[in-house]
């Protein structure tokens, strides 16, 4: 199962993608931002950091680098892609999902684990996953407050598309526990086709109990067993 | 014959779109002793040199990347002077 994890100048989360996707059972190769073209994969990762300095806007200029035309395209063929963090924020500039994202409420850049709510789990990224489990994933953003208008987050919830929401402990989702501002407590959202899924928090860094939690993996176990079929 | 025209774009979040950086700046001017300044909303500008035959044909190109790139249409507005 072949992956390539995406890397724009500026990107600083591609190692830890490279090793939790090798780490579990994937084939993961680098792919510069420049390249015209993807070689054969199961998965395009774009990972987290700060492209491009996060100059105009998080993601923004990102979102115009030449491999980006061949990832909409993979996209557009029904190929798997999953953006965290920064990637999240390329997606959503791309319009690859719908909406965009704000400063956090409170302004501060947040670096902590937090817990998110599986709300879905029938997508290619979370089967392994209970419905309304609770996870413990590390989040490192200045910029998560996800934001969209009332009839695109009405949409998103009609259809079953907020993966994943910042929650307690026991799973609730509300304004206390929301770290960050993001409408309805969305960490996470899929697309239209359910193939690609855009998340603020980091399950690469989740991927190792020895580093603190391996309650990312489900998703990395959920995605091999969707390309295996 | 091309000439060059300079414009200035602002980008401001939409009025429905929470800024919480410019209420921190209002909260800062309070601190000052403007207690009169009764809102902020914080934006950016982008001065341009753009080449073309007419202003109208500079406008109608500035005007796509005002909307493709500058702004981000989900949460932002823009306008355009002529410099």
């Amino acid at each position: 199962m072949k992956a390539v994890v995406i890397v724009f100048p500026g990107s600083n989360c591609d190692s830890d993608c490279f090793h939790a996707l090798n780490q579990s059972g994937f084939e993961a190769q680098y792919v510069w931002h420049k390249e015209t073209s993807l070689p054969k994969t199961d998965l395009v990762f774009l990972p987290g950091g700060f492209s491009y300095g996060d100059y105009l806007r998080t993601g923004a200029i990102a979102r115009f680098s030449p491999v980006m035309k061949e990832v909409a395209r993979y996209a557009n063929t029904g190929g798997i892609v999953l953006g965290v963090c920064n990637g999240f924020q390329i997606l959503l500039e791309a319009g690859l999902l719908p909406g965009a994202m704000l400063r956090n409420r409170d302004l501060a850049f947040i670096c902590r684990h937090v817990f998110l709510k599986v709300e879905n789990n029938q997508t290619i990224f979370t089967k392994d996953y209970a419905k309304g489990e609770v996870i413990s994933i590390p989040i490192a953003h200045g910029e998560g407050n996800y934001f969209a208008e009332p009839s695109i987050i009405e949409r998103l919830e009609k259809e079953n598309r907020i993966v994943f929401r910042y929650s307690s402990e026991r799973g609730d989702a509300t304004e206390a526990f929301n770290p960050n501002g993001s409408q309805k407590n969305i960490a996470g959202i899929i697309n239209e086709k359910g193939n690609v899924l855009g998340m603020m928090p980091h399950p690469e860094r989740a991927s190792e109990t020895l580093l603190g939690s391996s309650a990312g993996s489900k998703m990395w176990t959920s995605l091999l067993n969707a390309v295996k079929i | 014959m091309a000439s060059a025209f300079k414009f200035r774009v602002f980008v401001s979040l939409k009025k429905s779109v929470l800024d919480p950086q410019g209420q921190t700046i209002l909260t800062a001017l309070h601190h000052m002793d403007l207690k009169e300044a009764k809102s902020c909303r914080a934006g950016k500008f982008f001065d341009l040199e753009i080449e073309a035959g007419t202003q109208k044909e500079a406008e109608a190109k500035l005007h796509q990347a005002a909307k493709d790139i500058l702004s981000n249409p989900v949460i932002e507005d823009y306008s355009i002077t002529l410099l």
